[in-house]
């Protein structure tokens, strides 16, 4: 039988988490020259909508925000599913020379990370990227690591983690299904 | 499991869910168009056979463009040159080709029926680029794409087609996928240029262009095929041009905005005029473009699906 979600972070917590990381950014850059937030589609997108809007109350400096959707970079086309969805790639300005932070909600195989740094190569050519994700859940599969995390969680094998988001889910909750931290 | 199955030989086999995915899929591949690397490397590795054993330029190159943008392998096989000018049969042909370990065939044939033939008769996708006068199933998704980027959604929208549909795959395919969609749908035209039994499918029949400029919210205007009209099928060009032609004049008759699309090539001043061809009715330049995308997302769709079956025979998960 299946085990009940566990909640990681409630809505508060991923508040509180979010505020840190989107400090830490702030510090690894020293500010908010040349920075750029880039989202993996989807909820990739709302994380560095919130991290962007900290930063916006901090510093008073409106970060240029994009969106990344990596499917056509994936190494795996077996998975395109009976309704495949294809989202939106959209960068605000051009990257050369730029200070480009991909922001993704889990951290997982390293498979996605893989394909943006590809999808964003073909862009132009950043002065530095850095990732940010919500969750790292471990199992990475390719020799990839973030910058700044929001919370680490071991998850046993067939374990999953849940970002929900309040303009997808309805609800800002992090979970887990299968396993304890 | 892919949705679209291994083939696109034509619409009027989908449903309006299999429709619908192909349309959503091809929006967001429109912007791959707009970047500097105009390149995503989803198709790398696969080979695509173009086989046009007619003339075209347009579908052609469209589907080059969208092959080459998906990082696809292409070859280009015209009728002339090839084996087929010595005699050789079509399924020989694309089995030799097969041997030589293609993933897909885009075939533009000047028989209905013939890529239905090739895809019951070979394991490659298979893709119709316009079979004799049956389906040009690409051509008739990226026409819906264009109206429902303009309109919103298609249902209940009225959609003439005009002109030459007794010699246009372009109508079947339209017609097909404009009524799964729902959208009412006429056609206008001569009567010796509309099909005996297009009442059947499911159409209106118009007999006089002002008819369909009063009830129509678009409409699609066929090319004269004036390859075939030594037959006899209309008086004279301009005596067309009189009674069907789109024109301005008519066009600002019409109770409300009209969309105008043609799958092109046009003959200018027969069956539609240059101002209306170039005015802001005019979504014929939109439909170019967005045909890359739809042939884009058929090609992603299709080899989508050849992947899961491989990777189902090696015994892994699909």
């Amino acid at each position: 039988m299946p085990s009940a979600p566990v909640t990681l972070l409630n809505a508060r917590a991923v508040a509180r988490t979010i505020s840190r990381m989107a400090d830490e950014i702030l510090e690894r850059n020293d500010g908010t020259e040349r920075l750029i937030l880039v989202g993996i589609q989807r909820r990739g997108v709302q994380i560095a909508q919130r991290i962007a809007a900290v930063i916006q109350e901090r510093e008073g400096a409106d970060i240029p925000l994009g969106a990344l959707d990596i499917t056509l970079y994936r190494d795996d086309l077996q998975t395109v599913g009976p309704r495949p969805v294809v989202g939106q790639t959209h960068l605000p300005k051009a990257i050369d020379g730029q200070v480009v932070v991909i922001v993704d909600d889990v951290l997982f195989t390293g498979r996605t990370i893989r394909a943006a740094l590809d999808e964003l190569a073909d862009f132009g050519r950043p002065s530095r990227i850095m990732l940010a994700v919500l969750v790292d859940r471990g199992g990475r599969e390719l020799p990839i690591h973030a910058d700044v995390v929001g919370q680490t969680v071991t998850v046993p094998p067939g374990g999953r983690v849940d970002v929900f988001v309040p303009e997808l889910d309805g609800k800002d909750e992090v979970t887990m299904v299968g396993g304890g931290t | 499991m892919s949705l679209l199955g291994k083939d696109l030989v034509g619409l009027a086999g989908l449903s309006r869910e299999q429709i619908t995915t192909i349309l959503d899929v091809a929006e967001p591949l429109r912007e791959v168009s707009e970047r500097a690397i105009k390149k995503v490397p989803t198709l790398r590795g696969m080979t695509v056979v173009n086989l046009f054993f007619e003339a075209s330029t347009r579908t052609r190159i469209s589907f080059e463009f969208a092959e080459k943008r998906m990082s696809a392998d292409t070859v280009n096989v015209a009728a002339s040159g090839s084996s087929v000018s010595k005699g050789e049969t079509l399924v020989d042909t694309a089995r030799n080709l097969e041997a030589m370990r293609i993933d897909m065939v885009v075939i533009r044939h000047a028989s209905s029926g013939a890529a239905r033939f090739l895809a019951e008769r070979i394991e490659s996708n298979v893709i119709n680029a316009g079979d004799g006068t049956h389906e040009h199933p690409t051509q008739g998704l990226l026409d819906l794409l264009t109206l429902r980027q303009r309109f919103g959604t298609l249902e209940g929208k009225r959609i003439c087609i005009c002109g030459d549909v007794l010699h246009s795959r372009v109508a079947r395919s339209n017609i097909w996928g404009l009524k799964s969609l729902g959208a009412d749908v006429a056609v206008c035209g001569p009567r010796s240029l509309l099909p005996n039994a297009i009442g059947e499918m499911g159409v209106q029949v118009f007999s006089r262009i002002e008819q369909a400029i009063e009830w129509a919210d678009a409409l699609n205007v066929l090319r004269l095929q004036l390859e075939r009209m030594q037959a006899g099928y209309i008086p004279s060009l301009r005596e067309y041009n009189r009674v069907f032609g789109v024109t301005r004049a008519r066009l600002e008759r019409a109770p409300r905005d009209i969309l105008i699309l043609h799958p092109g090539p046009m003959n200018r001043g027969v069956e539609i005029d240059s101002d209306v061809a170039d005015g802001p009715h005019s979504v014929i330049l939109d439909q170019v473009t967005n045909g890359v995308a739809v042939r884009m997302a058929v090609l992603y769709l299709l080899a989508g699906q050849k992947a899961s079956l491989a990777d189902v025979a090696k015994g892994g998960a699909a």
